[in-house]
């Protein structure tokens, strides 16, 4: 018996569907994953933050709780079923209890993504009582220097105690961690102090360049050799510890030959409502031309989801371009990202420069470049906070995106 | 891993299992991740409520499908693929 007798992980979907009882090769897609990023306000300032680096025009429109509670509805309606509360920091807003509470009555499996920072005992047990499912915590590092360093905040100890409290609640705990040339020679111990809090998931998420850390790259980007290494040490882990933690290792795209296959697919299974209502089918589609992203409060999520030019404008492949129109392997990536092809190239619609294929595959090995020049990696992180967002909406960091085809 | 007729099994914590409209079909949801399950899978699956042995579900199954060739065969089959995927945890 395999997999297939059982039932299918929705990251493969693919459905078939009966049309007057003939059966026909439909891809009926469903917004299975609702994103709710609530507020873009953070206590933390990462450096490789995937947020936009205009965020701070966005801090000031967010939607209200009863906004959030008809996303919620109309999308559970489309079929939505896990449901992520993310941000920014989620708990800097004091109505996450009622979008809880409305998620439980819903049926949604919900998923509280946070830095830790604004979660107390009180607030947990309203999430516990409301029905939240899981809370995902992220981690930076073994070491309060880094830590401390990489979310430019005094952070270290406020997240081991919000790790106890997350386990004393009963709630599985799982763990994200980005990863990074400041953390990743610590695989192991952070592996161990995963393991010694009790994590049973742990996402070691290789920094993928979107957002703040796009601006950052060249500051951030480890070499092929450390990332093969972590890679070894996560798969020795794996196999000797025997405990029930499961690692998950996101390979970092930069390094391998074909790209991602970007959130299975535009319009598939993704989608995501953004702290001022836009709805967008992936975290940075903002950056893509020519497109008008709807917004909750003008349009329903069933329109949204099944009629908006934007949601339909990168569905199947009829979109796209040489090599990828006639790849034999078009349907294993879709093409990759639009927003990462985008972004290096300036054409939305070309293969993913991650890809070997890509006639610009050399910007990426440039930015690999880049970031061994000891003279451009030395160049100061920009982190993630409003001071910065404004000088880069102000233009006064035009050095640090001139190279790249949108503001990050 | 064998499985026996006196065992009675429940959903593993931190998974839940539902009927979803949407979809048309049972799916399991868990941190990270979700399947939607096939018929006989769902069927299976619904009658795993930490009270039923496996004997008693595969009596109930085999009097709603009274014609289905091997029922024995496939319950055991699922039941052993679920746990391995770690969607149950045996409670006797």
């Amino acid at each position: 018996m395999t997999q297939a007798s059982l039932g299918q992980s929705v990251v493969q979907k693919e459905i078939q569907s009966q049309n007057n009882g003939v059966a026909a090769n439909v891809t009926h897609t469903q917004p299975l994953w609702l994103l709710a990023e609530v507020t873009y306000r953070c206590p933390l300032h990462c450096a490789f933050c995937y947020n936009p680096t205009d965020y701070d025009k966005h801090t000031q429109n967010e939607l209200t709780t009863e906004q959030w509670i008809q996303a919620l509805r109309d999308a559970r309606r489309l079929g939505a079923l896990q449901l992520g509360i993310s941000g920014g920091e989620p708990l800097l807003r004091d109505d996450i209890e009622d979008i809880v509470i409305e998620a439980k009555k819903l049926g949604y499996y919900s998923n509280l993504i946070t830095s830790g920072v604004g979660l107390t005992e009180k607030r947990i047990q309203a999430f516990k009582d409301g029905g939240l499912d899981h809370i995902q915590l992220s981690m930076h590092d073994i070491t309060e220097e880094i830590n401390n360093f990489i979310t430019n905040t005094k952070t270290f100890e406020l997240k081991k105690k919000v790790a106890a409290m997350i386990k004393n609640h009963g709630y599985p705990m799982v763990l994200n961690v980005v990863i990074h040339r400041y953390n990743i020679g610590h695989m192991r111990q952070i592996l161990e102090m995963a393991e010694a809090l009790g994590a049973d998931y742990i996402e070691l998420a290789n920094t993928q360049y979107y957002g703040w850390s796009l601006v950052n790259r060249s500051q951030l980007m480890p070499t092929k050799e450390q990332i093969d290494e972590a890679e070894r040490i996560t798969n020795e882990f794996r196999e000797k510890q025997g405990s029930k933690m499961k690692v998950f290792f996101v390979v970092p795209d930069y390094f391998s030959d074909r790209p991602k296959k970007c959130m299975n697919g535009w319009g598939e299974v993704f989608m995501i409502v953004t702290a001022n209502g836009d709805v967008l089918p992936c975290h940075s589609a903002r950056v893509l031309p020519n497109i008008e992203f709807p917004n909750v409060k003008d349009k329903g999520l069933d329109w949204v989801w099944n009629d908006s030019p934007a949601f339909n404008k990168y569905r199947g492949d009829s979109w796209m371009k040489e090599p990828c129109r006639s790849c034999a392997e078009k349907e294993k990536d879709l093409a990759g990202c639009r927003c990462q092809a985008f972004m290096l190239t300036g054409d939305a619609e070309g293969a993913d420069p991650v890809c070997s294929l890509s006639p610009n595959h050399h910007v990426i090995t440039q930015a690999i470049e880049d970031s061994r020049n000891p003279v451009i990696a030395s160049q100061p992180i920009i982190f993630r906070n409003d001071k910065n967002s404004k000088a880069i909406i102000a233009g006064e960091l035009h050095d640090r995106v001139k190279d790249f085809h949108a503001l990050p | 891993m064998s499985i026996q007729h006196t065992d009675i099994y429940a959903i593993a914590l931190h998974h839940r299992f539902q009927w979803e409209e949407a979809q048309n079909c049972y799916v399991i949801l868990f941190p990270e991740g979700m399947v939607k399950l096939n018929g006989g899978a769902g069927e299976v699956l619904n009658l795993v409520d930490g009270k039923r042995t496996v004997a008693d579900i595969i009596t109930e199954l085999k009097a709603k499908f009274p014609d289905a060739p091997d029922l024995d065969q496939d319950i055991i089959g699922m039941l052993e693929l679920a746990i391995e995927k770690a969607w149950l945890r045996q409670i006797n």
